[in-house]
């Protein structure tokens, strides 16, 4: 699902943000992504959305390689990988579920089937109810769901989130955590990268990959296996 | 369909935003139709002062009605002449008489009128340049009873070095002016599209392609062209009016003028917002 080959990217004035680094992520993971502020987690996932490419190495995600999508063809890469942050990125003073619509109605869903389908996502996410409020009247927690909902929309394989409880509260938290559980439940891949190692002890059927300074430290599916061998 | 709905609801969503870059798009169309009332109601006193150019040949005493008439033929069959007529010694004095009434006394006196008779030559519209004016009383001073061909020669050059210099000047000044225009309306709705960037990395970022980004952005530009076109119209026809009323009567611009600035407006807009998001769209990746 997710291929990792011996990625560096190098920035002309930051230098190195990833150096060789590798791994893989099957399909139906949920993998957590930790690591300190500038460890390279964000870039990661920017490599992953193909918002940035690799300097050596290749990046796959969902079918499409990194050397062979040219930027105008990125947007296939988008359908297929939803992604979150943690300042939400929802178009303001729009409703909910026209915050959904939106991202179905560019992939040129009938405008009818639009409303239907937003509806029917926004209550996946538990937000059935506030489809029609103004993302700006919501919660930090609920527009984080709306988030997800518009993410969920192209039905990805690949689901990234950068931080996506960075901005919530214990109870909000909670919530998204399961919400992606049930998602993962489902059969989608979720690459979570956060900086909150409570968190991540809170969930530790869940692998995780550690980046420090742009290399990855500790794969706990590589140690497992290790130990186990 | 999505593009035009998008594009009314960023006018619904952002009046403030959206009516600003109209008003300035108007503000520099307005320039332009300023630009263009003055230069129609120039030209338009420079075609009233072409009409008048005429070549008149006077004739010496003595010339007959046969060799007249024949010549009158000959001048109007020449493609520039639209219309040659003979004006007798009588008529002339009469003419003098009605043109100076201030000269009546001098005229009640004198005994013999002075006077020659004369062939009077007006010339085709588009055909009263210096040199069909030349060539056309070239033509009418070779007959052997034409004693002299007036027209006014200097007059004429002074017509139309004056006509030269004002379309020299409308050119230079029109291109300026559109160009200023231009800045104006590309930066508008530059800062239009860049208070809405967040909106086009959203769009990249859930998979929308390229032109699909672009769509309701370009028709908002043409909107807002169209606008602030209509707004220039409106600003060029109450001033056109109030120069009419107030300080002395002028033309209103002609309708084909109008729709160029209308269609001027809807193409800047266009144009400027399309390299507008086109510039952020490779910003976001």
């Amino acid at each position: 699902m997710i291929h990792f080959d011996s990625v560096t990217r190098e920035y002309p004035r930051r230098g190195a943000a990833l150096r060789d680094v590798d791994f893989r992520i099957r399909k139906g993971e949920f993998v957590f992504l930790t690591g300190h502020s500038g460890s390279g987690k964000s870039t990661t996932l920017r490599l992953l959305h193909f918002a940035d490419r690799p300097t050596r190495g290749e990046v796959r995600v969902a079918g499409f390689t990194s050397s062979r999508t040219t930027s105008r063809d990125v947007w296939k890469v988008r359908r297929r990988v939803g992604i979150v942050f943690q300042d939400f990125r929802l178009l303001p003073g729009r409703t909910a579920q026209e915050n959904v619509g939106f991202a179905l109605e560019v992939t040129g869903t009938p405008t009818k089937a639009i409303t239907a389908r937003a509806q029917r996502l926004l209550s996946q996410v538990g937000l059935g109810s506030k489809a029609g409020a103004s993302v700006n009247e919501l919660s930090g927690g609920e527009q984080q769901r709306v988030a997800i909902a518009r993410a969920l929309a192209n039905q990805p394989e690949v689901l990234l989130a950068d931080e996506p409880t960075g901005n919530l509260d214990e109870r909000a938290t909670r919530g998204i955590m399961e919400l992606f559980r049930e998602l993962n439940a489902m059969g989608m891949a979720v690459l979570m990268a956060t900086h909150d190692l409570e968190l991540v002890r809170r969930h530790d059927s869940v692998r995780v990959l550690e980046l420090d300074q742009g290399k990855l430290v500790f794969d706990s599916a590589v140690t497992t296996e290790g130990a186990a061998g | 369909m999505y593009a035009a709905r998008e594009a009314f609801a960023a006018f619904r969503r952002a009046p403030v935003l959206t009516g600003l870059a109209a008003g300035m798009v108007g503000l520099a169309l307005f320039v332009l139709g300023l630009f263009g009332l003055v230069t129609h109601n120039l030209q338009t006193t420079l075609d009233t002062i072409e009409e008048r150019v005429e070549v008149i040949a006077y004739l010496r005493e003595g010339a007959s009605t046969g060799e007249v008439d024949a010549a009158l033929e000959e001048l109007r069959a020449i493609p520039e002449v639209r219309t040659a007529v003979y004006v007798s010694k009588a008529q002339a004095l009469e003419n003098a008489r009605a043109e100076l009434p201030e000269f009546e006394d001098v005229f009640s006196d004198i005994e013999v009128n002075p006077l020659p008779a004369s062939l009077e030559l007006e010339l085709e519209e588009g055909y009263r340049s210096e040199e069909t004016v030349e060539m056309v009383s070239q033509l009418a001073g070779a007959y052997p009873f034409v004693e002299d061909v007036a027209y006014g020669r200097e007059w004429v050059e002074k017509l139309f070095s004056l006509r030269r210099i004002a379309g020299v000047a409308a050119g230079v000044l029109g291109a300026a002016f559109a160009a200023v225009a231009a800045l104006i309306i590309g930066t508008a709705l530059r800062i239009a599209i860049f208070a809405r960037r967040e909106e086009i990395y959203v769009m990249r970022l859930v998979g929308a392609k390229d032109g699909f980004i672009r769509r309701p952005f370009v028709l908002e530009g043409a909107m807002a062209g169209a606008l602030g076109a209509a707004a220039a119209v409106g600003l060029t026809w109450a001033t056109y009016r109030a120069v009419s009323s107030l300080i002395f009567e002028i033309e209103w611009i002609p309708t084909t003028w109008i729709a160029a600035g209308l269609g001027i407006g809807v193409v800047f807009g266009m144009l400027a917002s399309s390299l507008a998001v086109r510039r952020h769209l490779r910003e976001v990746v």
